[in-house]
């Protein structure tokens, strides 16, 4: 005879828990709409240079990730040449630093030559930190964050860090809205809003801006209440919010000043594009939002890109997906460049593009692109205003 | 070889000899280029989950405690451990000795934490004990979040950021010093020095550990507190003292496991050890069967592996993954398949018998 004297640990209970967490790897597993498995741009004879890349393509940030991954590919193909053909393999990292690791091994057995990826900060200093030591070309397109390219000669990067857009920011609004009574709010713990608002206080402080509320924190788990930060900024009459966020938590502070009848001009930075592509959200409340990114899909000159890119995806390309693109673009001009062979291995073809890349010059989607050594890119800060629901340069 | 007569004795030595032939040939296979990289790079993470099914089988199998929030002590030796490590950096060259203290350091603040965290939940039993121990795993996490760590010549500088508006510049660290955790961004840019064979001797500790604790007067202690509580304070054990004394090994060990994963990358925040991480590890104790350690060594490797193999279902993989789980799950608990491996091995029989079900 056995007495069970513990409830939880039956053997019912377990194997109820065990299904649940099936359910969710399931419910993980379906939340990507609809990309395909890794494409190929070449032909399938397996000659091509072979790119890798990495992003979430299940789980909560999958939908930058799908973005990235969605550029690379429209990239490798729109940059294949007959001689030098591209082909790209992309892999799922869940977001994960560890899964990233395994997607990066992946991709090595596979035969990869160059990385363009992973998508998020956290995953792209992990595979970073493996790229250099096995002397891998990698370049992050969209990670943020100074430690990706901190120390490693052969990481690349494709967007501003952190410290960059918070500055140019600080200095768009110096040159152009002087007066404003500036307030902040910022997500506290989120390393891209955090080191945004660190920076751009910093700036803002040094061009005599006048910011009125500069510390209105909010964490995650409250990113869906915001009249106590909002309330706080009206008495102090705050008429520009500064806003170093994501699309979605900003779409929600909109939504509440709107049912306070508070008036303010909303400032954010490349996070907040995709704005206007958030599922019922009302656009008429995105009126006026200044943002700084990279691209516009509404601009003339990228027309023909977010038109192909509409018909293969469904979707309208947001800066992720430009600024993947424009990654390909740099490497296969670098690859031009190096004068490197198909069958260049990933070691040598590492040397050759690192020398390459500060040499070139990338004529893309978010402005006319150089790379320094440290791996930095320099390319035009650029603002954008929404009005009458489309980006406009201002 | 005397020692070698008693079964129980015997059992034990097989579970080692095979952690240390398993190690021996995966050792070859890597010198020798066999297994492909994506493999390599996951022998330390399966080493560290593999520690930590054999800590948490000690709290849930052997003292019959279900812990769910058993990452948050593999979040405190990681990030103690990877202080140690990095602090470390210009003091101790040899990233051998690094790595062992820092694996010592997460092991004794994981125990503070097991301690501390224990009085308040160890006084409860069952789904109570689940929920609790659940919440001071969140805050764990939590509390790591507001850390910000750095190092220079001066030694240490912490601080606790709880309002979210201060960043590493307020460390105000001297010319050379780095930021080892950086807020809510975590630890980053880490130097990895964990390597398998370290794996493989952590493992091979936490074994002789738990193994012993098991089969000594202690732990036939332990074991009577989860069969019959009442029963076991009627012939004056105390029931906390030895739920304790296995709360705060199991976190020991977790801690140390910790410090050995968190060295093992350059990025590491606190929200990888949340719940999802502690289920994780639940899943490798209960397919590998409570309190058999041996069982839980074998499903913690192959559960991490699993989900890398299963690469070419590309979108479908967790899903593949999660059905796999679930069909596991039927068939050791099928009556008809228990009953086929009675009647192909006989020395089943005997001890099915003995379970007494």
């Amino acid at each position: 005879m056995s007495i069970n004297m513990n409830p939880a640990m039956n053997r019912r209970s377990l194997i109820a828990g065990v299904a649940g967490l099936g359910a969710a790897g399931i419910l993980a597993g379906c939340s990507n709409g609809g990309s395909s498995d890794g494409g190929s741009a070449a032909s399938s004879d397996g000659a091509a240079f072979k790119l890798g890349t990495i992003g979430p393509l299940t789980g909560d940030t999958a939908t930058y990730g799908v973005s990235v991954t969605n550029g690379v590919e429209m990239g490798a193909e729109d940059f294949s040449t007959k001689d030098f053909p591209l082909t790209v393999k992309k892999e799922d990292s869940q977001g994960k630093p560890e899964t990233a690791v395994n997607a990066y091994g992946t991709l090595r057995d596979w035969g990869m030559q160059a990385l363009v990826g992973p998508t998020l900060t956290g995953t792209s200093v992990s595979v970073a930190e493996k790229c250099q030591s096995d002397r891998v070309f990698m370049i992050a397109p969209v990670a943020t964050a100074a430690d990706v390219t901190a120390d490693k000669d052969c990481v690349f990067r494709g967007c501003f860090t952190d410290p960059n857009q918070g500055k140019n920011a600080a200095k768009w609004l110096a040159k152009n809205k002087p007066d404003a009574k500036i307030a902040i709010i910022y997500q506290s713990d989120d390393a891209y809003s955090q080191g945004i608002c660190t920076a751009f206080t910093e700036e803002a402080k040094a061009d005599k801006l006048n910011l009125v509320k500069p510390d209105l924190a909010f964490k995650t788990d409250t990113a869906t209440d915001f009249k106590v930060q909002l309330g706080q900024a009206q008495d102090a009459g705050a008429d520009l919010v500064f806003c170093p966020l994501y699309y979605t938590p900003a779409s929600v502070i909109l939504k509440q000043a709107s049912d306070m009848g508070y008036k303010f001009t909303m400032m954010g930075c490349d996070g907040m594009d995709g704005l206007l592509s958030i599922k019922g959200f009302d656009t008429s409340l995105a009126e006026g939002v200044l943002m700084t990114t990279a691209f516009s899909a509404d601009d003339p000159a990228n027309a023909e890109f977010v038109k192909a890119y509409k018909d293969k995806y469904g979707d309208t390309p947001d800066q992720f997906a430009a600024t993947a693109y424009d990654c390909v673009h740099a490497v296969a001009e670098a690859c031009k460049k190096a004068g490197l062979s198909l069958d260049t291995a990933a070691e040598d073809a590492c040397d050759q593009l690192v020398k390459a890349f500060t040499e070139i010059t990338v004529d893309g989607l978010t402005g006319s692109l150089t790379w320094t050594s440290d791996g930095e890119v320099s390319k035009e800060a650029k603002v954008f205003e929404i009005q009458g629901g489309k980006y406009v340069a201002v | 070889m005397g020692f070698l007569k008693d079964k129980v004795t015997r059992r034990d030595f097989i579970t080692y000899a095979g952690v240390i032939v398993a190690f021996v040939i995966v050792q070859l296979l890597v010198n020798t280029h066999v297994i492909p990289y994506s493999l390599r790079g996951q022998l330390v993470p399966v080493t560290c989950y593999i520690v930590m099914a054999i800590s948490l089988n000690l709290v849930v199998g052997v003292a019959g405690d279900l812990s769910l929030g058993h990452a948050g002590f593999m979040s405190v030796g990681s990030f103690t451990g990877i202080v140690t490590a990095m602090s470390l950096a210009s003091a101790i060259p040899s990233p051998v000795v690094r790595l062992v203290l820092a694996m010592i350091v997460g092991a004794v603040f994981a125990a503070l934490a097991g301690f501390l965290i224990g009085l308040p939940v160890l006084r409860l039993r069952g789904d109570y004990l689940a929920i609790v121990s659940l919440a001071f795993g969140e805050i764990i996490k939590d509390l790591v979040n507001c850390l910000i760590v750095g190092a220079d010549s001066h030694g240490l500088h912490v601080i606790f950021d709880m309002a979210g508006t201060k960043t590493i510049n307020d460390l105000n660290l001297a010319e050379g010093g780095v930021a080892i955790i950086k807020g809510a961004q975590g630890a980053s840019g880490t130097t990895t020095i964990s390597t398998f064979a370290a794996g493989f001797v952590l493992i091979m500790i936490a074994l002789v550990i738990v193994l012993n604790l098991v089969r000594s007067r202690t732990g036939r202690a332990i074991m009577a507190v989860r069969d019959n509580k009442i029963a076991a304070e009627s012939v004056g054990l105390s029931t906390t003292k030895y739920r304790m004394i296995a709360f705060v090994v199991s976190a020991a060990i977790a801690g140390a496991a910790g410090a050995l994963y968190g060295n093992n990358f350059s990025q590491m925040s606190a929200s990888q050890f949340d719940f999802n991480t502690s289920i994780l590890v639940l899943v490798f104790v209960v397919l590998g069967g409570l309190g058999n350690m041996r069982g839980s060594i074998i499903a913690a490797a192959l559960l991490t592996i699993l989900p890398e193999a299963l690469r070419q279902f590309s979108d479908y993989r967790m899903l593949v993954y999660a059905i796999v789980l679930i069909l596991v799950m039927l068939f050791t608990n099928n009556p008809q398949l228990k009953a086929l491996i009675q009647r192909l091995n006989p020395r089943f029989r005997k001890e099915a018998a003995a379970d007494g079900e």
